[in-house]
């Protein structure tokens, strides 16, 4: 229904911008020369602010009343049942609100069936009250702006105004985004830690959140995510072993070594690298590196697991390349000729040029190429999820199954569990990895910044 | 005239033969440096190609699929299309007795050949009509039997002529030449593999036996005796396991006519003759004991020919009467490989000889729809706000440090994001083409920004204060002359963060996009997956049928992907300006 | 051609039909002239006319452009620098250069001088280093200036303390020869002047040749002075003859003012 809504306010614009150009072209009785403003800005003025009115009561009217409807629902659970833990509550209206939709609901009973019913009239409530109010809005705005149309009018000067505004909440989308995940990151992970301790949580070394949990709360004792904050770390580690030579090699080489002809070939194939999706990387990782490391490890006498720490890291590793050699190119190109120069000029070799000069030169540029791979490593979701293990052991052995914080989050939000239960741990381990990330990401981006300066 | 004169050259310390010797050394340490560089660059270069062929080698068995002929009867209005498959099977296979081999026929028969029957009816082009030879899709199982995944099958012609001899529910095979040696030799192997075993496990016993026994000193009551009963209960284990592996070896070794019992865990062995195919149980080196599973025409000595299946029955889904039913109907040119368009034609399915990629595509271009009309022209009008508009100050460097830094937000985080605000707070409908693109929006926003910014910057200043000179309104400037210069960056930026977005799985698995969904989504808040967690889906599944067609996925993937490069790196050539 | 009383010196560099092309293009034009020890040459000419192009020929520092391509014979004590047994790197020890902008590298004073001994070997303990790095900033006039930290960036000195940085680098790695592409012109006038006296006096020891934008310059240190002109070497003759008695049309354009 509201998608009709929003249709019609799309066509209101369109004929608010017509209606006005063609207003504004009669009342300038043929001499449009006359007109402050070409008729288009006066079609376009209307249209802007019809537009504006119109969408912005949908949208704001859709945040308040899912608001007001959660609310509303959680207070229609009958008082018969007593008192329930926020799980229990959270359970009864989403459960409600599938049966109200004809979905699967985890359970259906007399409560449940209440909800629904409740959500059903409040939801038709409340999208007649959207219609009208948005139809109402939009139309109010037509009518105040076609009668404001004059030769003197300054429609051209409150347009740009409008689009001027526009253009800076679009740049705002930046901040609000931040916020918005900040804001769900940390709604649910304070909820989560006013029930368990952030101690137990930070140092805990036993993670298995949803076992037990259907008795309406979690053990402390179970949600350690020392074992995830230790995979993660081995996995990083070795996709770094991985990356950090191989991708600093090739920089290297091709900044200061290779021919305009062998860089040719050779930069299109690190960007197809970077260009491959993390999926396929998941699909190499699971059914070709760890096949082959465990089949080796056996010829040699060594037990790798089939979803080892090793697969995943290295084909992370192999994914984080060509972002490190990329980076990391661009700063030792960066570095100015004229030190290449001075170097050469006093009878320094290649080699040492790189090593004694550029290298330390360019040392802050690969510091942050490193901390964003890293940054990307800790972030990264997909070879993990599909070549590393879900079991949370506890070991620093690259040939047994870890999994990670990520691999986790996967699990909790995409698994059998309620939404609500698993959503305390998984936000919280995602904030925990946005915290970590933007560190790594902060300085990161110091440094490189210092360091253009530096050379500018 | 200038003087000839030359004084002798000073010895310089960069020309003795102390400097030589350093010079040689520096040379290697380069030569090293360049080395590593080489060796750097080919192992980026290795796991690229391993990626690849790894991913094509597989995709290009789903370009065909199998379909068996058989006879089917169909009256005017059928409509239980299953039961109809089902009968043409029974029929097809008479001789098919208990329900294991019942089973195992109709186990030929994909799910799918109903459903193309039905497709059929409702397109109108089904033949109705009795004892008509149709085309039926076969298992996925069957399917990959015949491109040799479970094992390769060998027809022999054998060298002595065959005796025939009915004995029962069995047939005695005789041949005049030592045929079935092969079979005989293979049997040896797999006892003697078997003894080994046994003997192995004796050993163990033994190993057990030392460790309690020098426990026994220190044991005294009931612990002592417990001990010593479990020491003998070892070693009459012990005795037991050799005696089984020594007489295992002795019949390996035997030289008499005696058959041998050919199992389950040993390759299998046919012999066809008489219009029917045996399966051999017992075998010695010139006779067999042999198990009719297409029955034949009679015992009459003639043409024969011996089949070997490598792969031992119990490690393939496909058993062994199936096989003879696929190799009897396969000489009798009654199964074809075709042209598999399916794959692009149907969605997602269980079966995954019939699932397809159509409903992940579709749901691919209504996500990237959502993504695209929201990124770009926001992506594009905050990037115009902060190179044209935006005053310097501590406002628009945070701007600037937010974006830089979403950029580096883990899309994992993204996906979060949109799980508690577009589904739990706004409402948007869960595992929605709506719901991904936002999310997907977001996270391409920072890309498209960056590199709309560093287009628009490149426009030179001249371009504004010319137009700005002609009494163009800054916000006129910048639509009418700005803009249109730096659209080209523009273009190529968006297109390469869309084909990131398209790649993207993390953030979608977060909103309900990895639920299986078999309908094609027909607007933005169906219920819809993607390609590549369509991709991840079959990854996951068990058949291993899948593994081709999630190949054959992430092959389309990278072409979609390879042509959006291509179209961002022709607009960058085409339009690219030095200023 | 002669005329200069003092008797004959070496000849460091002899060249002969010396062209550069850079792509299609020729940057200089068969050219000739033998470059004396123990004295200050200077290269002059507008601006483009190779004279820097050329300078860099003298230590293969052309070699580190891909495009750019030199022929003819160029003789360093007799042996041809372009011959393919030498090896570029140990030539450009043996003729230092300095640049027209100071490139201290991004470390401290002593590390930049002692950058050349380290790499070359020509240090064979600490001691010695130290009193390497001590006379190469003395015979630069910097020693008393940055004795006292030693340990502190390059980068964080004036200019001209820079440029004279550079000198004691180049100093340091003990070479025969210093190449001077325009060390002045990114200096103030004092800076200028200190410098000047520097390269004046390194002229009694090295054979430095220097490539200058500034005919007073050339004036003030060179004892011999070449005039270039697209690509050409137009006349080389005694500083004095050259700014007082030129002899082709050109050279006399170009000191009496008329054009560059």
């Amino acid at each position: 229904m509201l998608s009709w809504v929003a249709l019609i306010v799309t066509l209101m614009t369109a004929g608010a911008f017509v209606a006005s150009r063609h207003r504004a072209r009669s009342v300038a009785h043929g001499d449009l020369a006359a007109l402050h403003s070409r008729p288009v800005y006066h079609g376009a003025y209307t249209a802007l602010r019809v537009a504006i009115a119109g969408f912005g009561v949908l949208i704001v009217g859709l945040i308040l009343s899912n608001i007001g409807l959660r609310a509303a629902l959680f207070a229609a659970i009958p008082d018969s049942l007593g008192t329930l833990s926020q799980i229990e509550r959270d359970l009864i209206v989403s459960d409600g609100v599938a049966i109200a939709a004809g979905e699967v609901a985890s359970r259906t009973d007399a409560a449940r069936e209440a909800v629904g019913a409740r959500y059903n009239t409040l939801m038709m409530a409340r999208n007649i009250g959207l219609a009208v109010l948005t139809l109402g809005a939009a139309a109010f705005v037509y009518l105040r702006s076609i009668t404001q149309i004059s030769v003197p009018f300054r429609a051209r000067n409150r347009t740009e105004k409008i689009v001027q505004g526009l253009l800076m909440v679009s740049a705002g989308i930046a901040i609000l985004t931040t916020i918005g995940i900040v804001a769900s990151l940390l709604g649910q992970t304070l909820v989560f830690f006013s029930e368990i301790p952030i101690t137990k949580f930070l140092f805990g070394t036993l993670w298995s959140p949803l076992s037990g949990v259907h008795s309406g709360s979690m053990d402390p004792d179970k949600v350690g995510a020392i074992p995830l904050f230790a995979g993660t770390l081995l996995i990083t580690f070795i996709a770094m072993l991985v990356a950090v030579p191989v991708g600093l090699f090739a920089a290297i080489f091709l900044s200061d070594f290779a021919s305009n002809r062998a860089r040719g070939i050779i930069k299109p194939m690190l960007e197809i690298l970077a260009g491959i999706p993390t999926v396929v990387y998941g699909f190499f990782a699971a059914i070709t590196v760890a096949p082959f490391l465990r089949d080796t490890g056996a010829a040699v006498g060594l037990t790798i697991s089939s979803e080892s720490a090793l697969a995943a890291g290295v084909v992370m590793g192999i994914m984080i390349i060509p972002f490190i050699s990329s980076l990391s190119d661009d700063v030792i190109n960066a570095v100015p000729q004229s030190l290449r120069d001075g170097s050469y000029g006093l009878g320094a070799t290649k080699a040492e040029t790189i090593r004694k000069v550029i290298l330390p030169a360019a040392l802050p540029g690969i510091v942050s190429a490193v901390l964003l791979g890293v940054s990307r490593a800790i972030g990264e979701t997909m070879i993990v999820v599909m070549a590393a293990g879900q079991g949370a052991n506890l070991t620093a052995n690259p040939f047994e199954a870890v999994t990670t914080v990520t691999v986790q989050i996967v699990a909790l939000i995409t698994g059998d569990t309620e939404a609500a239960t698993a959503a305390g741990p998984a936000f919280t381990l995602g904030f925990t990895l946005f915290c970590v990330t933007l560190i790594f990401n902060v300085i990161a981006l110091r440094l490189v910044r210092k360091y253009q300066e530096s050379y500018d | 005239m200038m003087s000839e004169t030359t004084m002798p050259p000073a010895v310089s310390v960069h020309t003795g033969e102390a400097a030589k010797k350093r010079m040689k050394k520096r040379h290697n340490a380069e030569k090293r440096l360049r080395a590593y560089g080489i060796i750097a660059i080919s192992l980026a270069a290795l796991a690229l190609v391993a990626l690849l062929y790894n991913v094509f080698a597989r995709a290009v068995s789903v370009r065909t699929e199998h379909y068996i002929t058989v006879a089917a009867d169909i009256s005017k209005d059928e409509n239980d299309f299953l039961k109809v498959v089902k009968t043409a099977a029974r029929e097809a296979f008479p001789f098919a007795s208990g329900r294991t081999q019942k089973r195992e026929v109709y186990g030929l028969f994909s799910d799918g050949a109903a459903d193309d029957m039905r497709d059929a009816a409702e397109a109108g082009t089904l033949e109705a009509g009795s004892g008509i030879q149709r085309r039926f899709l076969l298992s996925d199982s069957v399917d990959l039997y015949l491109r040799g995944v479970f094992g390769t099958l060998e027809e022999r012609e054998p060298e002595g002529a065959l005796t025939l001899s009915e004995d029962g529910k069995t047939v005695l095979l005789q041949s005049t030449a030592a045929d079935f040696n092969d079979a005989l030799g293979l049997v040896k192997a797999g006892l003697a593999q078997q003894s080994e075993r046994l003997r192995r496990e004796a050993e163990r016993q033994s190993a057990g036996i030392e460790t309690l026994t020098a426990r026994l000193p220190s044991l005294e009551g009931p612990e002592l005796d417990d001990t010593k009963a479990q020491i003998e209960g070892f070693k009459a284990k012990r005795a037991q396991l050799s005696g089984q592996a020594d007489a295992l070896d002795a019949t390996i070794m035997a030289q008499g006519g005696e058959r041998l019992k050919l199992t389950n865990r040993m390759p299998s062995f046919f012999v066809r003759s008489n219009d029917g195919i045996l399966k051999l149980t017992e075998v010695s080196s010139t006779t067999a004991l042999g198990k009719p599973l297409i029955p034949l025409s009679g015992t009459a000595a003639g043409a024969w020919s011996l089949l070997s299946l490598d792969r031992p029955e119990i490690g393939r889904p496909v058993k062994d009467f199936q096989v003879a039913l696929v190799e009897d109907l396969r000489a009798k040119d009654r199964i074809e490989e075709v042209t598999n368009w399916r794959f692009f034609t149907s969605s997602d399915s269980t079966q995954p000889e019939i699932a397809g990629i159509y409903g992940a595509l579709i749901g691919s271009m209504w996500t990237m729809l959502v993504t695209f009309s929201l990124a770009f022209p926001i992506g594009v009008m905050a990037a115009i706000y902060l190179e044209e508009f935006a005053p310097r100050n501590r406002w628009t460097d945070f701007i600037e440090v937010n974006i830089n830094n979403l950029a580096a937000v883990p899309s994992i985080v993204f996906g979060l994001l949109g799980l508690a605000v577009f589904l739990h707070f706004f409402g948007v409908p869960r595992s929605s083409p709506l719901a991904g693109g936002l999310v997907l929006a977001l996270m391409t926003l920072p890309t498209i920004i960056i590199a709309s910014r560093a287009s628009i910057r490149a426009v030179p200043p001249s371009i504004r204060s010319a137009a700005l000179g002609l009494g163009a309104s800054k916000v006129q400037t910048t639509f009418h002359h700005v803009l249109p210069l730096a659209m080209p960056g523009i273009l190529t930026g968006t297109i390469i963060g869309m084909a990131q977005a398209l790649g993207e799985t993390a953030p979608l698995l977060m909103i309900g996009m990895v639920a299986f969904i078999t309908a094609v989504p027909e607007g933005i808040t169906d219920s819809a997956t993607v390609l590549p967690v369509q991709v991840f889906n079959w990854a996951n599944a068990s058949e291993r049928a899948f593994d081709m067609r999630t190949a054959a996925a992430i092959a389309v993937l990278l072409g979609f992907l390879v042509v959006m490069n291509m179209i961002a790196i022709i607009l960058r050539k085409r339009f690219e300006r030095r200023w | 051609m002669t005329e200069s009383s003092s008797p004959l010196p070496h000849a460091k560099f002899r060249c002969r039909g010396v062209n550069v092309h850079y792509g299609m293009a020729q940057a200089i034009k068969d050219n000739d002239i033998d470059i004396y020890d123990k004295s200050v040459t200077s290269f002059i000419g507008p601006s483009g006319c190779g004279k820097s192009t050329f300078l860099r020929c003298l230590n293969r520092m052309n070699d580190t452009i891909d495009i750019c391509r030199v022929t003819g014979d160029i003789r360093l004590d007799g042996v041809d620098i372009y011959d393919t047994e030498i090896d570029p790197v140990q030539l450009r020890a043996r003729v230092g250069m300095v640049f027209q902008k100071p490139n201290p590298f991004p470390k401290s004073i002593f590390d930049n001088v002692a950058y050349g001994p380290r790499i070359h070997g020509l240090a064979s303990n600490r001691a010695d280093l130290d009193a390497l790095v001590e006379s190469s900033l003395r015979s630069a006039g910097l020693w008393d200036e940055v004795k006292d930290r030693l340990s502190s960036a390059g980068t964080g000195l004036s200019g001209g303390q820079q440029q004279r940085l550079c000198i004691a680098r180049a100093i340091a790695t003990q070479p025969e020869v210093l190449l001077m592409d325009e060390p002045c012109s990114a200096l103030d006038p004092i800076a200028t002047e200190i410098v000047e006296e520097l390269i004046t006096n390194l002229g009694e020891t090295y054979c430095v040749v220097i490539v200058t934008h500034s005919m007073q310059q050339a004036n003030r240190i060179s004892e011999r002075t070449a005039f270039f002109h697209l690509g050409e070497l137009v006349e080389y003759e005694t500083t004095h003859d050259i700014f007082n008695t030129p002899k082709d049309e050109r050279t006399i354009g170009y000191v009496s003012g008329r054009f560059g």
